[in-house]
C-alpha cells in the first residue's frame, strides 16, 4: 500500500474464473474503509458497486485487477479487465440484460443488475471500453 | 447499568493462557495478556463461543444464584422453551412446569407463550408490507450486538420488536398486580436461560431503558434441582400449568421462530461464523427477496446454548416430542387479546465503531498504512504465540498503542540473531593495541 501526501494507494489482482474467491477485493476494501471510519451506509455504497464490478470481471472478463485511491475526500475505484469489451454500454446499463453464460446464469449470477447497481450507488460512473480489448469501469463515491 | 457489562467472564485460575478462546471469537475480542485471557469490552457480544470452546473451562457466563428468588415474597419463573428439551424423565409440558413449583416459584409463565405473541404482531407487520426487506430477527441478542459491532448498515433492518422474554416479564406483572393484587414490588420474576446474551440483555437491555425481567438463572444451575423433583410428581399430581402451544415451544429450535411467521420466504441460520456469511451477503444486496431472516448465534439455535445441559441433538429430538403434543392437546392458544402491547422498542441500537482506528481521518489512514507495513514484516502464520488471534491483529494493536513488535516471537528471535550476528561481528574486530595473534596470546599467558 502506498501513501503519499495523505492518499492511499492499493492493488488487488481479480482472480479469473474462481467464484469462491469472487468478492475478496471490495471485502478488503470494505474492511479498509471501516477501520478508517467511513459512515457505514457509505461503506455499504462502495462495497456493493465494487462487489458487482469486481463480479463482472470475473464472469465476463476471466478476472482483472482493481486499483483503489482513497484521499479524504473520495474513494476512486477502477476495475480494469482485458476482456470482450463491451459493445453497447447503454444496452449493458438496462436492468435485466445480461450476457452472462448459461453456466453463470445457473449459478444465480447474471440477472442484469451489475452495472445498474453500480450506477445506483456510485456517485460517479465512468465506463471505457473498447470490443476486443477490455473494459475499464472507474467508480467514484463521495466519502 | 455499565453499558459494557458483560455475563461472559473469565475464571483467572483455570486459565491457561493457550490459544483456543482467541482464534474462536467472532468479534477477535479477546488478547492472551500476562499469561491470561483478557475480552476488550467494546468488542465483546457475549456470545459465549469462548465459553464453549475452551478446554480448561475458565469462561463462564455470570448469572444470577437461584437463592436470588428469596430476595423477593412473590417468586416467578419465565423459561425459555429450551427447557422442555433438557429432562429425560419430563412426561409433558405440565409435569415440568408444575416442577418449577415444587422447587420454589410461586407461579411459572413460559416465554413460549409470550413467543406466540411476538410472532403474532411479527406477521402483523410482514402483512403491512412497510419495512426494509429483509427483516431481521432480534431474538438473539448476540446477533443484535454483531449487527452493531460489524454490519451497522443493517442497522435498520433489525426487527424491533420486544423479546418474548421482556413481553413475559410484563404480561406476568401486569397480570399478578391487576388479578391477584400482589404489590409490585415484591415480585420477582426471574428468566430460566441457555444464553449467556440474554443474561446480559437483562442487566444492560438495548430495547428500553430497563428489563422487566429480575434475574436470570442458568440452565445449568437449576437443572440438578428439577430433576430430583420431577421424579416426585406422579401423573395426577400434575397441575394445569401449560398456555403456549406447537409454535411457541418450536421457537426453541433454530427456524422456529420463522416457522410461526406462516411465511416461506424466510432464511434461517445458526451458528455465529454462519451467520457472519449471510450478514454479508445481505450487505451485499443479494438477499433482498427474502422477507425475514432469523439469526441464531449458536448452532442449532437456543437448545444450543451455552448454559444447557443436554446434548443439542438429544434436546432436538425431545422438542420435537414437546411440539408434537403440544399440538394434540386442546391446550386454548387462541392469542389472549386482553392484553394489548406495544411491543416497539424504546431504546435505540445504534452503531459502535470499533473498527475505526482513530478519529480523524487521516491520521487513520497514516495508521492504516502503518498497519500493512508491518503486517508484511510479520510471518504470517496467525499461532496465536503473540497473544492475538492472526498476524493481522497484532499489526493493528501495535498501531493502536497496545502491542509491540516483539511480543511475535518470531521476531524477536529475528532480533536476537540480529544481536547475535552483530556480537560476533565485534568480537572479531579488537583494537589495534590488543590486536595479538592468537597463537602470541598463548604464549604471553602461560
Amino acid at each position: 500500500m502506498g501513501l503519499s501526501n495523505n492518499i492511499i494507494r492499493q492493488s488487488y489482482t481479480i482472480a479469473a474464473d474462481d467464484f469462491s474467491l469472487a468478492g475478496e477485493a471490495s471485502s478488503s476494501v470494505k474492511k479498509m474503509l471501516n477501520q478508517l471510519g467511513v459512515n457505514p451506509q457509505i461503506v455499504k455504497k462502495v462495497s456493493i458497486a465494487m462487489y458487482e464490478a469486481e463480479i463482472n470481471a470475473v464472469i465476463h472478463a476471466a478476472g482483472g485487477r482493481a486499483d483503489v485511491e482513497i484521499d479524504k475526500e473520495k474513494i476512486v475505484i477502477i476495475i480494469s479487465d482485458e476482456g470482450p469489451g463491451i459493445a453497447d454500454v447503454e444496452l449493458a446499463m438496462k436492468e435485466g440484460y445480461s450476457t452472462a453464460p448459461d453456466s453463470v446464469r445457473e449459478m444465480g449470477f447474471g440477472a442484469g443488475m451489475g452495472l445498474p447497481n453500480i450506477r445506483r450507488y456510485a456517485d460517479k460512473l465512468d465506463i471505457k471500453t473498447e470490443v476486443g480489448k477490455g473494459t475499464s469501469v472507474e467508480i467514484t463515491v463521495i466519502l | 447499568m455499565n453499558e459494557y457489562f458483560h455475563s461472559v467472564t473469565l475464571d483467572e485460575e483455570k486459565c491457561k493462557g493457550c490459544t483456543n478462546c482467541i482464534k474462536r471469537c467472532p468479534t477477535e475480542a479477546i488478547r492472551v495478556r500476562k499469561g491470561k485471557a483478557r475480552i476488550i469490552d467494546e468488542r465483546c457480544i457475549d456470545c459465549g463461543e469462548c465459553i464453549r470452546v475452551c478446554p480448561y473451562h475458565a469462561k463462564k457466563a455470570i448469572t444470577d444464584p437461584f437463592e436470588m428468588i428469596n430476595d423477593y415474597k412473590f417468586k416467578v419463573a419465565i423459561p425459555a422453551p429450551t427447557i422442555y428439551g433438557q429432562f429425560k424423565t419430563a412426561r409433558s409440558a405440565n409435569h415440568l412446569l408444575t416442577a418449577f413449583k415444587r422447587i420454589g416459584f410461586d407461579y411459572v409463565y413460559e416465554v413460549a407463550k409470550a413467543a406466540e405473541i411476538v410472532s403474532d404482531a411479527t406477521r402483523e407487520l410482514i402483512k403491512k408490507g412497510n419495512f426494509k426487506k429483509p427483516l431481521i430477527s432480534s431474538a438473539c441478542p448476540a446477533v443484535v450486538r454483531f449487527i452493531q459491532v460489524r454490519f451497522p448498515s443493517l442497522i435498520g433492518n433489525i426487527l424491533k420488536l420486544e423479546s418474548p422474554m421482556e413481553l413475559a416479564a410484563r404480561i406476568v406483572k401486569d397480570e399478578l398486580v391487576k388479578n391477584e393484587n400482589i404489590p409490585l414490588e415484591d415480585i420477582g420474576v426471574f428468566f430460566i436461560t441457555p444464553c449467556a446474551a440474554k443474561a446480559t440483555s437483562i442487566k444492560a437491555p438495548y430495547e428500553s431503558e430497563k428489563s422487566c425481567v429480575d434475574g436470570a438463572i442458568s440452565i445449568k444451575d437449576i437443572y440438578l434441582k428439577l430433576l430430583n423433583v420431577l421424579g416426585d410428581i406422579n401423573e395426577q399430581e400434575e397441575e394445569e400449568l401449560v398456555k403456549a402451544g406447537f409454535t411457541g415451544i418450536r421457537w426453541a429450535n433454530s427456524g422456529g421462530e420463522s416457522l410461526a411467521l406462516g411465511t416461506d420466504n424466510f432464511l434461517a441460520v445458526d451458528g455465529i461464523h454462519n451467520v457472519i456469511s449471510i450478514l454479508e451477503e445481505l450487505e451485499n444486496d443479494k438477499l433482498e427477496d427474502v422477507d425475514f431472516i432469523e439469526a441464531l448465534a449458536c448452532q442449532g439455535g437456543c437448545l444450543g446454548g451455552p448454559l444447557t445441559v443436554e446434548n443439542l441433538y438429544v434436546a432436538k429430538t425431545r422438542i420435537k416430542k414437546f411440539v408434537d403434543m403440544a399440538k394434540e392437546s386442546s391446550v386454548d392458544d387462541k392469542l389472549d387479546k386482553t392484553y394489548d402491547y406495544d411491543l416497539l422498542w424504546t431504546g435505540k441500537v445504534e452503531h459502535k465503531p470499533i473498527m475505526k482506528l482513530d478519529e480523524d481521518f487521516e491520521v487513520a489512514m497514516k495508521k492504516l498504512e502503518e498497519l500493512e507495513k508491518i503486517y508484511e514484516d510479520l510471518p504470517g502464520l496467525d499461532c496465536g504465540a503473540c497473544g492475538a488471534p492472526n498476524c493481522r491483529a497484532l499489526a493493528e494493536d501495535i498501531v493502536r498503542g497496545k502491542a509491540s513488535i516483539t511480543d511475535c516471537v518470531f521476531k524477536l528471535r529475528e532480533k536476537v540473531r540480529n544481536l547475535t550476528t552483530q556480537m560476533m561481528e565485534i568480537e572479531d574486530m579488537m583494537p589495534p593495541v590488543l590486536d595479538k595473534d592468537s597463537s602470541q596470546k598463548k604464549d604471553n599467558k602461560d
